[in-house]
């Protein structure tokens, strides 16, 4: 491992508090590569030996691990992860054709990192938000009800580094690395931010209120 | 007309609805209170006459899953909830989980109680950084209030929570799926039995649940078996959230009794979008056979949409009208199996992987005629033959709308190409590009 003595002793101490959290070693493998992660940018060889190291299993058993689940990056991530979705609903209320504008605009296909590492893009699948579709994440925060205008106008901001701001979600998107420090479970006092819960949240709430059917708990 | 029944989505409105002291100014962790006086046994029991089924989409009942746990020989036994909502359509528990965790937690303790789980854990898909910021600070909270950790309002009772982000796959929505991953592995199914009940994780008795299921279990406690039952059809109890998206006005969740009707929720949701007619849409989720407007009037309710031949899931009601190619939409939901499959299988793995390949060709106008019955034979050869539900949810799309729209297959073979202009079912204007520059980024 390359880590110098105080990336290294900071890993190890967070690597000691996630495994804390668990009965079984082996458990804290996912938050693991979600930290080194957040010092690397992606699962670097060091951090697949740290990992490794941390739940005693052989770098072999760590990789195994890694590449089965898309989050884990195998090459040095843009600073902003831009994921637009495609699955059927999303590509066929608008998301194909916001997906064509923004890899033109950013001159990148999927998967691929634009040359000042900034952005990553990625076509993704079903993100659970499809009642504001097509929606688009950056950095797994929510950007709801896109069209290609307001979904160019995030990447210009971005590529310009101007901050961003989801429609559900905190004051502004934190960087791939802050984001991957947040899963491993480390909470970075963005919590309470709020953009408001958009009308699709609450339309049955706001129905059944105007009708009286409201029931009380 | 059935009147909707915000329980779950009462509170979501509130000023910072996602505080502890939100919901406890709104009652909640009353029923915990209620819990830790009552029997184990008395709280299963009121689970099972509540006739809560499982809400993640299988629907089995709920109290019947925590009572198949072997009597208590020490050991540990976890409840794990199943926060990995990934089938396409489904969107109810990201918002449950964003507005109003503590009830997901709430459940998580009373549940905890009443099947003897010392440490539970809540999976959440990892690419949801706000939802899980709030699962973390709820699970902080009910901690300091003493609603978790040790013995807990005095009653001797002890509950460690640990809140577990994953890190992308679909396939770890499926519980030994997800057993797996949540021990560090790769998110690949296990062979059933032994069940997670008798075998989960780390090979001791577990129990796993949907958000959505875990999360009624306050109410039922705390109001009642016959409140909860008096909402429902014979055999579907209670209410649930109805996520409705695509092209209608408003779409969204809308809670309701099961049994409620499409056409009763289209109509709350204003209408399908101006100027068009409906054209099919899933009753569940993606891997539920499509309905058409045959369905408007079919009771969403376990047995009523399986009588009418498809599922009735996650309630993920995803809504196309008619510029939408039925091809298109079922050649993009096979190309998210074939991504999402795990491989550990062959019929799942090759079976999607083909499915794909003929699919794309048909949709793009390459097809041939023979290119249906074939999509028909895949589909019949990964059915029943899978290793798990994946495989089988990745042929209910193309059986049933070729069932319901086989002429749309032959047209596209007809002509050459797709006869629709995809640029009409947008939500948004734009000038459809070439045809060739569409392909060249699909």
């Amino acid at each position: 491992m390359t880590y110098d003595a105080d990336t290294l002793a900071q890993l190890r101490k967070d690597a000691d508090e996630i495994l804390d959290r668990y009965p079984v070693k082996r458990s804290a493998l996912l938050p693991l590569l979600h930290l080194v992660q957040s010092v690397d940018g992606y699962v670097s060889p060091d951090g697949i030996g740290f990992c490794a190291e941390a739940v005693s299993l052989t770098s072999a058993e760590v990789s195994a691990v890694a590449t089965f689940y898309t989050q884990y990056k195998r090459r040095p991530n843009g600073e902003y992860q831009v994921g637009v979705c495609t699955t059927a609903l999303c590509a066929t209320m608008g998301g194909d054709e916001i997906w064509r504008q923004l890899s033109d605009e950013c001159g990148v296909g999927h998967d691929e990192t634009t040359a000042d590492g900034k952005i990553s893009l990625e076509r993704i699948e079903c993100n659970a938000a499809c009642d504001y579709a097509p929606v688009m994440m950056v950095n797994w925060e929510f950007f709801d009800n896109m069209t290609p205008d307001r979904a160019l106008r995030v990447v210009d901001d971005i590529l310009e580094g101007r901050d961003v701001k989801p429609t559900r979600g905190s004051n502004k998107v934190s960087t791939f690395k802050e984001t991957e420090r947040v899963l491993a479970g480390f909470e970075d006092g963005k919590v309470d931010e709020d953009q408001g819960v958009g009308d699709p949240t609450l339309v049955g709430l706001k129905i059944a209120r105007e009708q009286g059917w409201e029931e009380q708990r | 007309m059935t009147d909707l029944t915000p329980v779950l989505s009462a509170t979501w409105d509130a000023q910072e609805s996602w505080k502890l002291s939100t919901y406890e100014d709104h009652g909640g962790y009353r029923a915990l209170k209620k819990a830790l006086g009552m029997d184990k046994a008395d709280i299963i029991q009121a689970v099972k006459d509540s006739g809560l089924r499982g809400r993640g989409g299988a629907g089995f009942p709920t109290g019947m899953k925590w009572g198949f746990l072997p009597p208590d020989d020490g050991g540990p036994r976890y409840l794990v909830v199943n926060a990995d909502e990934s089938e396409p359509g489904t969107c109810k528990d990201i918002p449950t989980m964003l507005s109003a965790p503590q009830v997901l937690v709430e459940g998580v303790a009373i549940t905890s109680f009443a099947i003897g789980c010392n440490h539970a854990f809540i999976y959440v898909r990892g690419e949801v950084t706000h939802v899980y910021r709030r699962l973390l600070q709820a699970v902080r909270e009910a901690y300091a209030a003493g609603h978790l950790g040790k013995n807990i309002h005095g009653s001797g009772f002890d509950l460690d929570v640990t809140v577990h982000a994953g890190a992308g796959a679909y396939i770890c929505g499926e519980e030994t799926a997800l057993l797996d991953s949540l021990e560090g592995r790769r998110g690949q199914p296990r062979l059933k039995p032994p069940f997670p009940a008798v075998a989960g994780l780390y090979a001791r008795p577990t129990v796993v649940n949907n958000v959505e299921s875990v999360a009624s279990v306050p109410a039922i406690i705390d109001r009642g078996v016959d409140w909860f039952t008096s909402m429902g059809t014979e055999r579907s109890k209670g209410m649930g959230l109805f996520s409705l998206s695509g092209h209608v006005e408003r779409p969204g969740q809308y809670e309701a009794p099961l049994g409620i009707t499409l056409r009763e929720l289209i109509d709350m949701a204003g209408g399908i979008r101006a100027g068009h007619q409906l054209k099919f849409w899933t009753p569940g989720g993606s891997s539920t056979p499509i309905f058409t407007d045959e369905h408007l009037d079919t009771p969403l309710d376990y047995e009523s949409v399986g009588a009418a031949g498809s599922m009735l899931g996650t309630r993920a009601l995803q809504i196309f009208d008619e510029t939408t190619c039925v091809v298109r939409v079922v050649t993009r939901w096979t190309e998210f199996y074939k991504h999402e499959s795990c491989g550990k299988c062959t019929p799942c793995r090759e079976g999607t992987f083909w499915l794909t390949q003929i699919l794309k060709r048909v949709e793009g106008g390459q097809g041939t005629e023979a290119d249906i019955q074939q999509l028909l034979d895949t589909c019949e050869s990964i059915l029943g033959r899978a290793f798990c539900a994946l495989g089988d949810g990745a042929t209910s799309c193309i059986s049933s709308s070729i069932q319901y729209f086989r002429e749309e297959f032959e047209q596209h073979i007809a002509e050459g190409a797709c006869p629709f202009d995809h640029s009409a079912a947008a939500l948004f204007d734009y000038d459809a590009p070439a045809k060739a520059t569409e392909e060249a980024h699909a």
